[in-house]
């Protein structure tokens, strides 16, 4: 490739951010001043390039976080680094939300309207804000005529439980990102008054010009708290909860055993809380003995396709394609989600842990972490995390003494749905689109970097700790014969104690939601959103479903990634499918046709008929829904599209969607099964 | 069993398993590592395709092939899937006709199809297409500089389309992206898969997908190189040569008219073969035969462009 870039040369700030990842140029070849040797001595090539290319989301992210837009200049110096084509850096760039291409205000604040907030506080939470600030994209905290901070809505950022969230990210000296939540239109006026002090002298607002310093001090904002109201820890920022109020299991919480209770930050505290015993087990048994206690455990991945971890791990080891990869999927991006988060924030050598596991086991030497970008506090805990284990030979060239190597890079994601599909992950890792790939090949055959992977979500890489902690057979006497063990819900909503629950599979949705004090002021349930935006709608008479995999899936629903958010009378339905719409048509990779304009249709029909104005007539108009039905669950590349049409159909069926009268059937909704293949679809 | 594959003349021979299914119920033999797309052209079954061309890897991402295989979930892209023993598939069940027909249907109805080849107003036909049940088309909204993860909202009972002004900053080709069907196929003939030149990227996402240059800039100021490959491989019309793009803007553009004459290209020694399209006397458009073993359809800028010469020369002009 004759690389050809912009003349506009990057500058000093820009060029300084690039080489915080890449360090300075090797040569004249790679953006740095050309020497007589240069003339001599080629060094290029495709294997480097290829090997280069991984780098890319950092370097974006670095640039981000520094100087607050990519820049053409910036562009052409990162792309003489990393030998990648420009358009194919933007083409990278503008699949994601977090990176920009223009210069704007330094401070931008992403606030949530997602399902699981507007439940909360009845409403579009960003009304106060667009009513107080002026609509998204305004120029907030004006000095010299420059703006300082902006604000746009945002897709759900897992702080659910607190019902209000907003992501404060932050270009400069100081740039980066971190999460206010709870966060009222209070909050921002606060943000606005520090970001734009009135100080003589001071540099005020921002006009893309690269001499920022930081305004904000985003490491002296509050820590957003999790709620976990089973161990009674409200305030996780510090260690130590304040003892258990309503474990309801004799076997105590098991996932989530440490949460609130152990020092996130200290890898002793988690040791001397049986921390790196599994690890331990794990090398005594070997890679056979560690995949048959899976399979006795008869563990189903948590990620939505339910498929037997011990299998895809097997398949993984036994593949003789050289080298391995394991991947953490920490991409929790399903609105109403925020199970990852709590435990990235509150355990995080848990996850570390459970990877080197997972890699000792199939031959993987090198992992993978890939937080959503929304999670600054996770991402930085797991940085920390990984550090001290590596300095304590818990990962490196020999884990544990134990003379097999294994270690792990923290990716963050950028703002991108889709990419927690695993082959869009893995995309999104190498440096490309996050755009779903075609299976097969499953990533068990070829996955990260071509070569086998295997890929697990958070949550199931949590369970391979306990199964090695009890043994798989003991694991498996909890839940249900057909699923076993415990499952993570993630209670927010109209709920009177909204949070992260641990209740053994099989556990029905009523006392799921009796553990969380039933619905919050004593109101009538309307409705409960099962699996997120890729999910269902259940009703009132659906409290004995039990949460099982086979339970839901005989239900016609699904458990997704855990979701459930709880509506009450007086929730508007109508607003939160609009949002849903909303939702999947931004959040489309725009790959395939049938997502692609399947999502926008979708939406435009819906607003068609919550004005009450049908094309033809609202039978027609139910009759395009159920073709845009069946074309995107039938013929979609991924997860993503198949499962788009789910929640809508399923308000269908109920009689929920404004101006459409529902057949009374029960639960249901089409496409649970595609779900079950978005994000973990195994061997 | 085992048979010498069909190759090109002079290629090295290949013995290669063939796979036994069955299509709509015939049996079908082909070699192993065929797609379903091959298998059903060998017996002469019709399967629609848009993203699909012989000289490229098969993206699958228009979902038009896509057909029924006995025991997957959803239905899977013809051209892409390679066949395996057994396999049972199903091309024309009311599955495959309504995946089909609603594909046909999301693309006319957000794209302006005026130019793409017969097939697709005939497939458009048989499959009973009704893009007008989406509403009118919606005015032309913003797409370069849309906002990843933001739009505006639905125009009630109007359909989104694509539509925006032609890009027309070259003398060789224009660029009509309201005519674009995202097959990917012109990134590919653009970098890795012909010319190794990445000017193009698809940038954006969701229903804000496009082709662009980096940050949108003009096409003189990207990398491109003028070799007209993408356009080669365009469905639809959506790059388009000027001569042809001003001779339709005029009315003027008649391919009864036109005489298609094949010969070498006279610039340099790979003897790429040239099919100049000639109308009233004027090359118009020039192409290349995928077929041909050394340039698989693509020409660079001299062979696709230069012709200019040959229709100056000796004139008084």
């Amino acid at each position: 490739m004759d690389l050809r870039v912009t003349e506009a040369p990057a500058s000093a700030v820009e060029r300084e951010a690039v080489e915080s990842v890449l360090g300075p140029p090797e040569s004249g070849w790679s953006g740095g001043a050309r020497t007589l040797l240069d003339g001599h001595v080629a060094i290029g090539g495709l294997a480097r390039a290829r090997d280069r290319r991984r780098l890319l989301l950092p370097v974006l992210h670095a640039l981000q976080d520094r100087v607050g837009w990519i820049s053409s200049g910036a562009l052409g110096y990162l792309c003489e680094r990393l030998d990648v084509a420009p358009a194919e850096v933007y083409g990278v760039a503008s699949a994601y939300v977090l990176f920009r291409y223009e210069p704007g205000p330094p401070v931008v604040v992403h606030v949530c309207d997602d399902v699981a907030c507007r439940a909360a506080c009845g409403g579009d939470p960003t009304e106060p804000i667009a009513a107080r600030f002026g609509p998204a994209g305004s120029a907030l905290g004006r000095v010299d005529g420059r703006a300082a901070v902006t604000w746009r809505p945002s897709p759900c950022l897992g702080h659910c439980e607190h019902g209000s969230a907003a992501l404060v990210q932050q270009a400069g000296e100081r740039g980066g990102r971190a999460t206010l939540a709870p966060f009222t239109a209070d909050d921002l006026d606060h943000l606005v008054s520090l970001s734009a002090p009135e100080r003589p002298g001071a540099p005020g607002g921002w006009d893309g010009s690269d001499d920022l310093g930081g305004l904000l001090d985003l490491g002296s904002l509050a820590t957003p708290l999790a709620l976990v109201p089973q161990v009674g820890a409200e305030d996780l920022g510090t260690a130590g909860g304040q003892g258990a109020t309503a474990w309801v299991e004799e076997a105590g919480p098991r996932l989530l055993r440490r949460v609130g209770r152990v020092d996130p930050m200290s890898l002793d505290a988690y040791r001397a809380a049986g921390g790196y015993e599994p690890l331990r087990r794990a090398i005594e048994l070997g890679p056979v003995g560690v995949i048959a206690e899976l399979k006795d455990a008869k563990l189903l991945g948590r990620g939505g396709a339910a498929f037997p971890t011990g299998a895809k791990w097997e398949a993984v080891a036994r593949n003789p394609l050289r080298p391995h990869y394991f991947v953490a999927n920490a991409d929790e991006s399903e609105p109403g989600t925020f199970k990852d988060r709590v435990f990235l924030d509150h355990d995080p050598y848990a996850l570390v842990e459970a990877l080197t596991i997972a890699g000792i086991t199939t031959g993987a030497e090198q992992g993978f972490i890939y937080v959503r970008g929304e999670y600054p506090l996770g991402a930085s805990r797991l940085e920390h995390a990984a550090e001290e284990a590596r300095a304590r030979g818990l990962l490196g060239s020999d884990v544990m003494g134990s003379g097999l190597a294994f270690d792990l890079e923290i990716r963050r994601g950028a703002g991108a749905y889709i990419a927690g599909e695993e082959t869009a992950l893995f995309n999104s890792i190498e440096g490309r689109r996050p755009e779903p790939r075609n299976k097969p090949p499953f990533p068990v055959d070829r996955g990260l970097f071509d070569r086998p992977t295997g890929v697990n979500n958070v949550e199931t890489l949590l369970a391979v700790l306990e199964v090695l902690r009890i043994g798989g057979l003991a694991y498996s006497a909890v839940g249900t014969p057909g699923s076993t063990g415990t499952r993570l819900f993630c209670l927010s909503g109209r709920v009177a104690r909204p949070g992260l629950y641990e209740v053994p599979m099989g556990t029905t949705l009523g006392s799921l939601l009796s553990l969380a004090g039933g619905v919050a002021d004593g109101r009538p349930l309307q409705a409960v959103l099962l699996g997120g935006a890729a999910g269902t709608l259940v009703g009132p008479e659906d409290l004995d479903l039990p949460l099982s995999f086979e339970g839901a899936r005989s239900a016609g629903t699904t458990l997704g990634s855990g979701v459930v958010v709880v509506l009450d009378d007086t929730v508007d339905v109508a607003g939160l499918l609009s949002r849903v719409t909303r939702f999947f048509r931004d959040e489309s990779c725009g790959q395939c046709v049938p997502c692609r304009v399947g999502t926008q249709r979708q939406e435009e029909v819906l607003g068609r008929l919550a004005a009450g104005r049908p094309l033809e007539s609202v039978d027609a108009e139910l009759a395009l829904l159920a073709d845009l039905d069946t074309v995107m669950r039938d013929a979609s590349i991924c997860g993503l599209g198949q499962t788009a049409t789910s929640l809508v159909t399923s308000a269908l069926r109920r009689g929920l969607v404004a101006g459409v009268p529902g057949d009374g059937s029960r639960a249901g909704g089409s496409g649970t099964e595609g779900e079950q293949e978005k994000k973990e679809d195994g061997a | 069993m085992t048979t010498v594959a069909p190759g090109a003349p002079g290629a090295p021979v290949t013995l290669r398993r063939q796979v036994e299914l069955t299509i709509d119920g015939q049996a079908v033999t082909v070699p192993e590592g065929s797609t379903i797309l091959e298998a059903c052209r060998s017996v002469g079954t019709e399967v629609p395709t848009l993203c699909y061309l012989e000289t490229l890897t098969p993206v699958n991402v228009c979902r038009v092939c896509v057909v029924e295989v006995e025991g997957s979930r959803t239905l899977v892209p013809a051209c892409s899937r390679p066949v395996s023993g057994g396999m049972e598939v199903r091309t024309d069940s009311e599955r495959v006709r309504t995946s089909r027909r609603m594909v046909l249907e999301l693309l006319a109805s957000s794209v302006d199809l005026s130019t793409a080849g017969g097939d697709v107003h005939r497939w458009i036909e048989t499959y009973g297409a009704r893009p007008e049940r989406h509403g009118p088309p919606a005015p032309r909204a913003e797409r370069d500089r849309a906002l990843t993860g933001e739009h505006e909202p639905v125009r009630v009972g109007a359909a989104s389309t694509v539509s925006q002004e032609v890009k027309r900053d070259n003398d060789q080709y224009v660029r009509d992206y309201s005519k674009c069907i995202l097959c990917y196929k012109c990134v590919q003939a653009c970098g890795e898969e012909a010319q190794d030149t990445f000017a193009i990227a698809v940038a954006g996402r969701g229903f804000d997908a496009r082709i662009s240059t980096e940050m949108d800039v003009p096409l003189p100021d990207s990398a491109c190189v003028y070799c007209g490959n993408c356009i080669a491989v365009c469905p639809t019309g959506a790059l388009m040569f000027v001569t042809e793009h001003d001779l339709r803007a005029r009315g003027e553009w008649d391919e009864a008219r036109q005489e298609v004459t094949r010969t070498i290209c006279p610039y340099c020694g790979v003897g790429c073969n040239l099919d100049l399209h000639v109308q009233d006397d004027r090359i118009v458009k020039v192409t290349s035969p995928l077929d041909h073993d050394v340039t698989r359809g693509n020409l660079c800028v001299k062979g696709r462009f230069g012709f200019e010469f040959a229709q100056t020369f000796g004139s008084e002009e």
